[in-house]
Protein backbone atom coordinates (compact mmCIF):
# COMPACT_ATOMS: atom_id res chain seq x y z
CA UNK A 1 0.00 0.00 0.00
CA UNK A 2 2.10 2.45 -0.86
CA UNK A 3 0.99 5.87 -2.44
CA UNK A 4 2.30 9.03 -2.54
CA UNK A 5 2.14 11.06 1.07
CA UNK A 6 1.93 15.10 1.16
CA UNK A 7 5.05 15.93 1.85
CA UNK A 8 3.42 17.68 5.58
CA UNK A 9 2.96 13.96 6.32
CA UNK A 10 6.66 13.29 5.74
CA UNK A 11 7.53 16.55 7.66
CA UNK A 12 5.54 15.64 10.85
CA UNK A 13 6.25 12.01 11.02
CA UNK A 14 10.47 12.99 10.95
CA UNK A 15 9.47 15.45 13.67
CA UNK A 16 7.83 12.72 15.67
CA UNK A 17 10.64 10.33 15.40
CA UNK A 18 13.07 13.35 16.17
CA UNK A 19 11.11 13.70 19.28
CA UNK A 20 11.10 10.00 19.96
CA UNK A 21 14.86 9.54 19.60
CA UNK A 22 16.18 12.72 20.85
CA UNK A 23 15.95 12.39 24.90
CA UNK A 24 17.57 8.47 24.46
CA UNK A 25 20.60 9.83 22.07
CA UNK A 26 20.42 12.40 24.90
CA UNK A 27 21.07 9.68 27.76
CA UNK A 28 23.34 8.03 25.72
CA UNK A 29 25.73 11.81 25.42
CA UNK A 30 25.22 11.98 29.46
CA UNK A 31 26.90 8.32 30.19
CA UNK A 32 29.78 9.26 28.17
CA UNK A 33 30.37 12.42 29.56
CA UNK A 34 33.45 13.69 31.88
CA UNK A 35 31.41 16.22 33.98
CA UNK A 36 30.12 15.69 37.41
CA UNK A 37 26.64 16.61 36.52
CA UNK A 38 24.52 15.95 33.83
CA UNK A 39 24.97 17.70 30.31
CA UNK A 40 25.03 17.68 26.48
CA UNK A 41 26.81 17.80 24.50
CA UNK A 42 29.26 16.12 26.89
CA UNK A 43 32.71 18.00 27.23
CA UNK A 44 34.64 15.29 27.03
CA UNK A 45 33.92 11.67 26.88
CA UNK A 46 34.95 9.07 29.39
CA UNK A 47 33.50 5.64 30.23
CA UNK A 48 34.41 6.32 33.88
CA UNK A 49 30.23 6.20 34.89
CA UNK A 50 30.35 2.58 34.03
CA UNK A 51 32.45 1.88 36.01
CA UNK A 52 31.31 3.47 38.91
CA UNK A 53 27.68 1.95 38.67
CA UNK A 54 29.73 -1.47 39.42
CA UNK A 55 31.70 0.17 42.18
CA UNK A 56 28.23 1.18 43.90
CA UNK A 57 27.48 -1.84 45.82
CA UNK A 58 23.61 -0.95 45.72
CA UNK A 59 23.80 -1.01 42.06
CA UNK A 60 25.88 -4.49 41.76
CA UNK A 61 23.11 -5.68 44.55
CA UNK A 62 19.80 -4.35 42.60
CA UNK A 63 21.15 -5.64 39.25
CA UNK A 64 21.76 -9.02 40.36
CA UNK A 65 18.53 -9.01 42.17
CA UNK A 66 16.53 -8.08 39.05
CA UNK A 67 17.75 -10.80 36.95
CA UNK A 68 17.71 -13.71 39.47
CA UNK A 69 13.84 -12.33 39.81
CA UNK A 70 13.20 -11.99 36.33
CA UNK A 71 15.15 -15.22 35.10
CA UNK A 72 12.82 -16.95 37.87
CA UNK A 73 9.25 -15.38 37.63
CA UNK A 74 9.74 -15.92 33.41
CA UNK A 75 10.72 -20.03 34.11
CA UNK A 76 7.71 -19.98 36.24
CA UNK A 77 5.57 -17.87 33.97
CA UNK A 78 6.22 -20.13 31.09
CA UNK A 79 5.77 -23.77 33.17
CA UNK A 80 2.61 -22.08 34.14
CA UNK A 81 1.64 -20.08 30.91
CA UNK A 82 2.75 -23.13 28.24
CA UNK A 83 0.47 -25.56 29.34
CA UNK A 84 -2.29 -22.66 29.65
CA UNK A 85 -1.77 -21.44 26.21
CA UNK A 86 -1.91 -25.06 24.77
CA UNK A 87 -4.97 -25.92 26.74
CA UNK A 88 -6.73 -22.74 25.50
CA UNK A 89 -5.67 -23.39 21.40
CA UNK A 90 -6.30 -27.24 22.04
CA UNK A 91 -9.58 -27.22 23.77
CA UNK A 92 -11.09 -23.99 22.83
CA UNK A 93 -14.48 -25.35 22.50
CA UNK A 94 -14.64 -26.95 25.68
CA UNK A 95 -13.33 -24.40 28.16
CA UNK A 96 -15.17 -21.72 29.34
CA UNK A 97 -15.26 -18.56 27.55
CA UNK A 98 -13.75 -16.31 30.22
CA UNK A 99 -10.91 -18.93 31.13
CA UNK A 100 -8.95 -16.27 28.35
CA UNK A 101 -10.04 -13.27 30.26
CA UNK A 102 -9.05 -14.34 33.21
CA UNK A 103 -5.04 -14.35 31.76
CA UNK A 104 -5.04 -10.92 30.70
CA UNK A 105 -6.15 -9.92 33.74
CA UNK A 106 -2.69 -8.85 35.29
CA UNK A 107 -2.57 -6.73 31.99
CA UNK A 108 -5.88 -5.03 32.74
CA UNK A 109 -5.75 -4.55 36.86
CA UNK A 110 -3.36 -1.73 37.50
CA UNK A 111 0.13 -2.62 38.41
CA UNK A 112 0.55 -0.47 41.32
CA UNK A 113 -3.29 -1.77 42.82
CA UNK A 114 -1.57 -5.52 42.47
CA UNK A 115 1.76 -4.58 44.18
CA UNK A 116 -0.10 -3.04 47.11
CA UNK A 117 -2.42 -5.94 47.22
CA UNK A 118 -0.05 -8.06 46.82
CA UNK A 119 1.77 -6.61 50.12
CA UNK A 120 -1.46 -6.48 52.01
CA UNK A 121 -2.38 -10.29 51.70
CA UNK A 122 0.53 -12.10 50.55
CA UNK A 123 3.11 -10.37 52.58
CA UNK A 124 1.53 -8.97 55.31
CA UNK A 125 -1.79 -10.81 55.52
CA UNK A 126 0.28 -14.49 54.68
CA UNK A 127 3.49 -14.04 56.17
CA UNK A 128 5.63 -14.44 53.10
CA UNK A 129 8.62 -12.92 52.69
CA UNK A 130 9.13 -10.49 50.59
CA UNK A 131 11.64 -12.11 47.89
CA UNK A 132 8.65 -15.07 47.12
CA UNK A 133 6.25 -12.05 46.97
CA UNK A 134 8.11 -9.81 44.36
CA UNK A 135 8.39 -13.01 42.12
CA UNK A 136 4.86 -14.11 42.09
CA UNK A 137 4.33 -10.45 41.30
CA UNK A 138 6.44 -10.27 38.54
CA UNK A 139 5.45 -13.94 37.66
CA UNK A 140 1.70 -12.51 37.26
CA UNK A 141 3.00 -9.18 35.07
CA UNK A 142 4.47 -11.48 32.68
CA UNK A 143 2.27 -14.68 32.48
CA UNK A 144 0.21 -12.21 29.68
CA UNK A 145 3.02 -11.94 27.57
CA UNK A 146 3.81 -16.26 27.77
CA UNK A 147 0.27 -17.21 27.17
CA UNK A 148 -0.36 -14.35 24.55
CA UNK A 149 2.75 -14.74 22.68
CA UNK A 150 2.53 -18.76 22.72
CA UNK A 151 -0.75 -18.67 21.69
CA UNK A 152 -0.15 -16.90 18.73
CA UNK A 153 2.49 -19.51 17.62
CA UNK A 154 -0.01 -22.39 18.64
CA UNK A 155 -3.44 -20.97 16.66
CA UNK A 156 -0.83 -21.82 13.81
CA UNK A 157 0.11 -24.65 14.37
CA UNK A 158 -1.79 -27.89 12.97
CA UNK A 159 -3.00 -30.43 15.98
CA UNK A 160 -3.79 -33.16 13.62
CA UNK A 161 0.27 -33.22 13.52
CA UNK A 162 -0.11 -34.36 17.20
CA UNK A 163 -2.86 -36.52 16.83
CA UNK A 164 -0.79 -38.51 14.06
CA UNK A 165 1.75 -39.11 16.33
CA UNK A 166 -0.80 -40.33 19.37
CA UNK A 167 -2.07 -42.31 17.15
CA UNK A 168 1.23 -44.18 16.07
CA UNK A 169 1.88 -44.90 19.67
CA UNK A 170 3.67 -41.25 21.14
CA UNK A 171 2.56 -41.47 24.94
CA UNK A 172 1.26 -37.66 25.18
CA UNK A 173 3.68 -36.05 27.44
CA UNK A 174 6.62 -36.80 24.75
CA UNK A 175 4.53 -36.18 21.86
CA UNK A 176 3.99 -32.44 23.42
CA UNK A 177 7.59 -32.58 23.60
CA UNK A 178 9.21 -33.33 20.75
CA UNK A 179 6.12 -32.41 18.48
CA UNK A 180 4.47 -29.75 19.75
CA UNK A 181 6.73 -27.87 21.68
CA UNK A 182 9.43 -27.69 18.66
CA UNK A 183 6.95 -26.25 16.59
CA UNK A 184 6.61 -23.10 18.50
CA UNK A 185 10.20 -23.20 19.77
CA UNK A 186 10.28 -19.37 17.79
CA UNK A 187 7.26 -18.19 20.22
CA UNK A 188 8.47 -19.52 23.62
CA UNK A 189 12.34 -18.01 22.52
CA UNK A 190 10.70 -14.43 21.96
CA UNK A 191 8.07 -15.18 25.42
CA UNK A 192 11.20 -15.52 26.90
CA UNK A 193 12.54 -12.33 25.93
CA UNK A 194 9.63 -10.50 26.48
CA UNK A 195 9.07 -11.38 29.69
CA UNK A 196 12.79 -10.93 30.82
CA UNK A 197 13.05 -7.32 29.12
CA UNK A 198 9.15 -6.90 31.08
CA UNK A 199 10.40 -7.34 34.40
CA UNK A 200 13.78 -6.05 34.66
CA UNK A 201 12.25 -2.73 33.70
CA UNK A 202 9.34 -2.75 36.21
CA UNK A 203 8.59 -0.48 38.68
CA UNK A 204 4.71 -0.62 39.93
CA UNK A 205 4.73 -3.97 40.68
CA UNK A 206 8.02 -4.18 42.59
CA UNK A 207 7.18 -0.90 43.98
CA UNK A 208 5.44 -2.16 47.24
CA UNK A 209 7.09 -5.52 47.00
CA UNK A 210 10.80 -4.12 47.54
CA UNK A 211 11.84 -3.96 51.51
CA UNK A 212 15.13 -3.34 53.16
CA UNK A 213 18.13 -4.82 51.57
CA UNK A 214 15.99 -6.50 49.02
CA UNK A 215 15.20 -4.16 46.11
CA UNK A 216 15.33 -4.28 42.08
CA UNK A 217 17.21 -2.27 39.76
CA UNK A 218 14.51 0.51 38.72
CA UNK A 219 13.41 0.94 42.07
CA UNK A 220 16.71 1.45 42.67
CA UNK A 221 17.17 4.28 40.23
CA UNK A 222 14.02 6.01 41.22
CA UNK A 223 15.76 5.89 44.57
CA UNK A 224 19.51 7.28 43.03
CA UNK A 225 17.24 9.69 40.94
CA UNK A 226 15.90 11.35 43.95
CA UNK A 227 18.82 12.45 45.71
CA UNK A 228 21.68 12.90 43.53
CA UNK A 229 21.57 13.80 39.84
CA UNK A 230 25.13 12.40 38.56
CA UNK A 231 25.66 10.43 34.99
CA UNK A 232 25.70 7.03 36.97
CA UNK A 233 22.25 6.58 36.25
CA UNK A 234 22.59 7.79 32.41
CA UNK A 235 25.08 5.12 32.04
CA UNK A 236 23.24 2.41 33.60
CA UNK A 237 19.94 3.14 31.28
CA UNK A 238 22.35 2.86 28.68
CA UNK A 239 23.45 -0.95 29.99
CA UNK A 240 19.67 -1.34 30.32
CA UNK A 241 19.20 -0.27 26.26
CA UNK A 242 22.00 -2.95 25.27
CA UNK A 243 19.70 -5.44 26.82
CA UNK A 244 16.74 -3.79 25.06
CA UNK A 245 18.54 -3.78 21.62
CA UNK A 246 19.22 -7.63 22.59
CA UNK A 247 15.58 -8.70 22.95
CA UNK A 248 14.70 -6.99 20.09
CA UNK A 249 17.05 -8.69 17.76
CA UNK A 250 15.53 -12.03 18.72
CA UNK A 251 11.82 -11.26 18.70
CA UNK A 252 12.95 -10.13 14.97
CA UNK A 253 14.65 -13.20 14.16
CA UNK A 254 12.12 -15.62 16.11
CA UNK A 255 8.93 -14.16 15.90
CA UNK A 256 9.39 -10.92 13.80
CA UNK A 257 9.00 -7.56 15.64
CA UNK A 258 5.95 -6.67 13.26
CA UNK A 259 4.21 -9.14 15.67
CA UNK A 260 4.35 -6.10 18.23
CA UNK A 261 1.83 -3.88 15.88
CA UNK A 262 -0.90 -7.33 15.87
CA UNK B 1 -4.10 -27.92 31.78
CA UNK B 2 -4.72 -24.35 32.37
CA UNK B 3 -4.99 -25.08 36.30
CA UNK B 4 -1.95 -23.72 37.54
CA UNK B 5 -2.00 -20.73 35.42
CA UNK B 6 -5.62 -20.23 36.59
CA UNK B 7 -4.95 -21.12 40.48
CA UNK B 8 -2.11 -18.04 40.24
CA UNK B 9 -4.49 -15.36 38.88
CA UNK B 10 -7.28 -16.05 41.13
CA UNK B 11 -5.54 -16.64 44.23
CA UNK B 12 -2.83 -13.88 43.94
CA UNK B 13 -4.45 -11.67 42.02
CA UNK B 14 -8.21 -11.66 41.69
CA UNK B 15 -8.46 -12.47 45.62
CA UNK B 16 -5.96 -10.02 46.95
CA UNK B 17 -7.18 -6.89 44.52
CA UNK B 18 -10.69 -8.16 45.54
CA UNK B 19 -9.42 -8.08 49.27
CA UNK B 20 -8.36 -4.75 48.93
CA UNK B 21 -11.64 -3.29 47.17
CA UNK B 22 -13.86 -5.14 49.46
CA UNK B 23 -11.80 -3.87 52.79
CA UNK B 24 -13.41 -0.02 51.42
CA UNK B 25 -16.70 -0.99 52.28
CA UNK B 26 -16.79 -2.72 55.72
CA UNK B 27 -13.81 -1.34 57.23
CA UNK B 28 -15.84 1.90 57.64
CA UNK B 29 -18.55 2.81 59.75
CA UNK B 30 -20.87 2.83 56.55
CA UNK B 31 -20.43 1.03 53.57
CA UNK B 32 -19.37 4.71 51.35
CA UNK B 33 -17.97 6.39 54.52
CA UNK B 34 -14.31 5.96 52.51
CA UNK B 35 -15.39 7.40 49.65
CA UNK B 36 -17.20 10.38 51.05
CA UNK B 37 -14.25 10.78 53.06
CA UNK B 38 -11.96 10.98 49.55
CA UNK B 39 -14.71 12.76 48.24
CA UNK B 40 -14.71 15.24 51.21
CA UNK B 41 -10.67 16.25 50.92
CA UNK B 42 -9.96 19.34 48.63
CA UNK B 43 -6.59 17.76 47.97
CA UNK B 44 -7.69 14.20 46.87
CA UNK B 45 -10.25 15.94 44.81
CA UNK B 46 -8.00 17.80 43.48
CA UNK B 47 -5.38 14.44 42.95
CA UNK B 48 -8.00 12.68 40.99
CA UNK B 49 -8.81 15.34 38.93
CA UNK B 50 -5.38 16.17 38.05
CA UNK B 51 -5.14 12.60 36.80
CA UNK B 52 -8.22 12.48 34.86
CA UNK B 53 -7.02 15.58 33.58
CA UNK B 54 -3.31 14.48 32.56
CA UNK B 55 -4.38 11.27 31.24
CA UNK B 56 -6.77 12.89 28.87
CA UNK B 57 -5.05 15.35 27.58
CA UNK B 58 -1.84 12.72 26.70
CA UNK B 59 -4.01 10.64 25.49
CA UNK B 60 -5.74 13.28 23.25
CA UNK B 61 -2.13 14.06 21.83
CA UNK B 62 -0.65 10.84 21.48
CA UNK B 63 -4.03 9.83 19.43
CA UNK B 64 -3.16 12.86 16.67
CA UNK B 65 0.68 12.11 17.40
CA UNK B 66 -0.05 8.54 17.13
CA UNK B 67 -2.50 8.48 14.41
CA UNK B 68 -0.88 11.00 11.33
CA UNK B 69 2.76 8.84 12.07
CA UNK B 70 1.25 5.32 12.14
CA UNK B 71 -0.48 6.51 8.40
CA UNK B 72 2.69 7.31 6.58
CA UNK B 73 4.39 4.66 8.15
CA UNK B 74 1.63 2.42 6.51
CA UNK B 75 2.10 4.06 3.36
CA UNK B 76 6.37 4.08 2.96
CA UNK B 77 7.91 1.56 1.02
CA UNK B 78 8.53 -2.30 3.03
CA UNK B 79 12.16 -1.74 4.07
CA UNK B 80 11.61 2.07 5.13
CA UNK B 81 8.27 0.74 6.72
CA UNK B 82 9.98 -1.63 9.09
CA UNK B 83 12.75 0.63 10.01
CA UNK B 84 9.85 2.95 11.54
CA UNK B 85 8.63 0.41 13.11
CA UNK B 86 12.00 -0.72 14.77
CA UNK B 87 12.48 2.71 16.13
CA UNK B 88 9.08 2.66 17.86
CA UNK B 89 9.60 -0.77 19.39
CA UNK B 90 12.88 0.31 20.63
CA UNK B 91 11.59 2.91 23.28
CA UNK B 92 8.59 1.05 23.94
CA UNK B 93 11.05 -1.88 25.12
CA UNK B 94 13.10 0.73 26.43
CA UNK B 95 12.29 1.15 30.37
CA UNK B 96 9.43 3.64 32.21
CA UNK B 97 12.31 4.83 34.71
CA UNK B 98 14.86 5.72 31.69
CA UNK B 99 12.18 7.57 29.55
CA UNK B 100 11.28 9.43 31.97
CA UNK B 101 14.72 10.05 33.31
CA UNK B 102 15.29 11.29 30.05
CA UNK B 103 13.11 14.50 29.81
CA UNK B 104 14.76 15.40 34.04
CA UNK B 105 17.47 15.31 32.03
CA UNK B 106 16.23 17.65 29.48
CA UNK B 107 13.62 19.64 31.58
CA UNK B 108 15.71 19.97 34.68
CA UNK B 109 16.56 23.86 36.03
CA UNK B 110 20.28 22.84 35.03
CA UNK B 111 18.93 20.33 32.07
CA UNK B 112 19.66 21.05 28.23
CA UNK B 113 16.92 23.15 27.41
CA UNK B 114 17.34 25.65 29.82
CA UNK B 115 21.48 25.76 29.46
CA UNK B 116 19.97 26.28 25.42
CA UNK B 117 17.40 29.02 26.43
CA UNK B 118 19.89 30.71 29.08
CA UNK B 119 22.61 30.55 25.99
CA UNK B 120 20.94 32.01 23.36
CA UNK B 121 19.63 34.69 25.50
CA UNK B 122 15.75 34.30 26.34
CA UNK B 123 14.15 36.95 29.20
CA UNK B 124 13.69 35.05 32.03
CA UNK B 125 15.28 32.04 31.38
CA UNK B 126 16.57 29.88 33.31
CA UNK B 127 12.94 28.03 33.83
CA UNK B 128 10.88 25.95 36.41
CA UNK B 129 10.17 23.21 34.30
CA UNK B 130 9.71 20.11 35.94
CA UNK B 131 7.51 19.59 38.74
CA UNK B 132 4.74 21.32 36.39
CA UNK B 133 1.80 19.52 34.61
CA UNK B 134 3.34 20.42 31.30
CA UNK B 135 6.61 18.25 31.95
CA UNK B 136 4.68 15.29 33.37
CA UNK B 137 2.23 15.48 30.07
CA UNK B 138 5.15 16.10 27.56
CA UNK B 139 6.83 12.75 29.47
CA UNK B 140 3.74 10.82 29.11
CA UNK B 141 3.20 11.44 25.40
CA UNK B 142 6.47 10.86 24.92
CA UNK B 143 6.60 7.64 26.64
CA UNK B 144 2.59 6.51 24.87
CA UNK B 145 3.31 7.81 21.41
CA UNK B 146 5.39 4.29 20.22
CA UNK B 147 2.39 2.39 21.86
CA UNK B 148 -0.04 4.15 20.13
CA UNK B 149 1.72 4.01 16.39
CA UNK B 150 2.02 0.30 16.70
CA UNK B 151 -1.57 -0.26 17.39
CA UNK B 152 -2.67 2.07 15.00
CA UNK B 153 -0.25 0.72 12.16
CA UNK B 154 -1.66 -2.69 12.89
CA UNK B 155 -5.17 -1.67 12.32
CA UNK B 156 -4.04 0.70 9.35
CA UNK B 157 -2.49 -2.44 7.75
CA UNK B 158 -5.09 -5.07 8.04
CA UNK B 159 -7.41 -2.45 6.08
CA UNK B 160 -8.04 -4.66 2.45
CA UNK B 161 -6.32 -2.46 0.00
CA UNK B 162 -9.36 -3.83 -1.83
CA UNK B 163 -11.70 -1.66 -0.52
CA UNK B 164 -9.38 1.58 -0.63
CA UNK B 165 -9.49 0.67 -4.77
CA UNK B 166 -12.68 0.41 -5.08
CA UNK B 167 -13.29 3.43 -2.82
CA UNK B 168 -11.07 5.47 -6.24
CA UNK B 169 -12.35 3.54 -8.57
CA UNK B 170 -15.81 4.90 -7.65
CA UNK B 171 -14.51 8.55 -8.49
CA UNK B 172 -13.46 9.26 -4.31
CA UNK B 173 -11.38 11.62 -4.27
CA UNK B 174 -8.17 11.01 -2.04
CA UNK B 175 -9.25 13.34 0.68
CA UNK B 176 -12.71 11.69 0.38
CA UNK B 177 -11.16 8.26 0.43
CA UNK B 178 -9.50 9.41 3.64
CA UNK B 179 -12.29 10.72 5.29
CA UNK B 180 -15.15 8.47 4.25
CA UNK B 181 -13.09 5.10 4.01
CA UNK B 182 -9.76 4.81 5.75
CA UNK B 183 -10.49 6.90 8.78
CA UNK B 184 -13.44 5.08 9.99
CA UNK B 185 -11.96 1.81 9.18
CA UNK B 186 -9.13 2.82 11.57
CA UNK B 187 -11.54 4.19 14.43
CA UNK B 188 -12.05 0.80 16.28
CA UNK B 189 -7.59 0.70 16.43
CA UNK B 190 -7.94 4.53 17.62
CA UNK B 191 -10.35 3.62 20.25
CA UNK B 192 -7.90 0.68 21.77
CA UNK B 193 -4.94 2.54 21.36
CA UNK B 194 -6.96 5.71 23.47
CA UNK B 195 -8.18 3.10 25.99
CA UNK B 196 -4.12 1.64 26.64
CA UNK B 197 -3.00 5.21 26.64
CA UNK B 198 -5.86 6.38 29.21
CA UNK B 199 -5.63 3.40 31.56
CA UNK B 200 -1.76 3.46 31.50
CA UNK B 201 -1.47 7.27 32.13
CA UNK B 202 -4.23 6.79 35.00
CA UNK B 203 -2.37 4.41 36.79
CA UNK B 204 1.17 5.60 36.27
CA UNK B 205 3.86 5.79 38.67
CA UNK B 206 7.64 6.63 37.80
CA UNK B 207 6.59 9.59 35.37
CA UNK B 208 4.51 11.66 37.96
CA UNK B 209 7.13 10.76 40.13
CA UNK B 210 10.15 12.19 38.56
CA UNK B 211 8.71 14.77 36.81
CA UNK B 212 5.59 15.86 38.93
CA UNK B 213 7.01 15.13 42.13
CA UNK B 214 4.42 16.09 45.21
CA UNK B 215 3.58 18.91 43.30
CA UNK B 216 1.76 17.33 40.88
CA UNK B 217 0.39 13.78 42.63
CA UNK B 218 -1.48 11.51 40.29
CA UNK B 219 -3.84 8.82 41.96
CA UNK B 220 -0.45 6.20 41.43
CA UNK B 221 2.09 8.50 43.30
CA UNK B 222 -0.91 9.60 45.57
CA UNK B 223 -1.31 5.73 45.79
CA UNK B 224 2.08 5.23 47.14
CA UNK B 225 2.38 8.31 49.53
CA UNK B 226 -0.90 7.48 51.37
CA UNK B 227 0.45 3.60 51.50
CA UNK B 228 3.73 3.73 52.53
CA UNK B 229 5.16 7.42 53.41
CA UNK B 230 1.57 8.23 55.62
CA UNK B 231 0.83 4.71 56.85
CA UNK B 232 -2.82 5.33 56.13
CA UNK B 233 -4.03 2.32 54.60
CA UNK B 234 -7.55 3.24 54.71
CA UNK B 235 -6.84 5.60 52.15
CA UNK B 236 -4.94 3.74 50.45
CA UNK B 237 -7.09 1.21 49.35
CA UNK B 238 -9.81 3.31 48.43
CA UNK B 239 -7.56 5.26 45.98
CA UNK B 240 -6.89 1.09 44.98
CA UNK B 241 -10.55 0.95 44.62
CA UNK B 242 -11.53 3.95 42.26
CA UNK B 243 -7.79 3.12 40.08
CA UNK B 244 -9.37 -0.20 39.31
CA UNK B 245 -13.19 1.12 39.08
CA UNK B 246 -12.24 3.80 36.73
CA UNK B 247 -9.67 1.82 34.37
CA UNK B 248 -12.48 -1.30 34.38
CA UNK B 249 -15.54 0.84 33.21
CA UNK B 250 -13.15 2.61 30.98
CA UNK B 251 -11.50 -0.67 29.21
CA UNK B 252 -15.44 -2.15 29.27
CA UNK B 253 -17.23 0.62 28.18
CA UNK B 254 -14.66 1.71 25.01
CA UNK B 255 -14.47 -2.38 24.00
CA UNK B 256 -18.23 -1.95 23.95
CA UNK B 257 -18.28 0.97 21.38
CA UNK B 258 -15.81 -0.28 19.26
CA UNK B 259 -17.15 -3.02 18.75
CA UNK B 260 -20.45 -1.33 17.70
CA UNK B 261 -18.21 1.51 15.47
CA UNK B 262 -16.44 -1.20 13.37
CA UNK B 263 -18.01 -0.75 9.91
CA UNK B 264 -16.59 -4.50 8.99
CA UNK B 265 -18.41 -6.22 11.50
CA UNK B 266 -21.85 -7.96 10.58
Amino acid sequence: MTRRLHPTLIAFTVLVYFFLMWPLVIVIGAALSNTGYLTFPPQGLTLHWFERIFEMSAFRRTMVTSFQVAAISTTCALMIGIPAAYALNRYRVQLPGWLSTLFVLPVLIPEIVLGFSLLRSIQVGAGLPVVSTLIIGHTLLVLPYAVRVISASLASFDFSIEEAAVSLGSPPVKTFFTIVLPNVKAGVIAAIFLALITSINDVSVSLFLTGPGISTLPIQILAHVEQFFDPVIASVSVLLMVLTVVVMAVVERTLGLTFLTK
Amino acid sequence: MAAPATALVVLCLVLPVSATIAVTFYAGAGPFDFYAAFLASGFRRTVLWRTLEISLITTALSLVIGFFTAYTISRTPPRWRWILIILAVFPLLTGVVIRSFAWLIILGSNGILNDFLVWIGIEGAPFTMVFTKGSVIVAMVYLFVPLMILTIVGVLENIPDDVIEAAQSLGATPAQTFLQVIFPLAVPGLIVGAVLVFTGSFNSYATPQLLGGDQQMMMGTFLYQRAMVAFDWDGATTVSAIMVAVTLAVVIGMTRIAKRLNPLAT
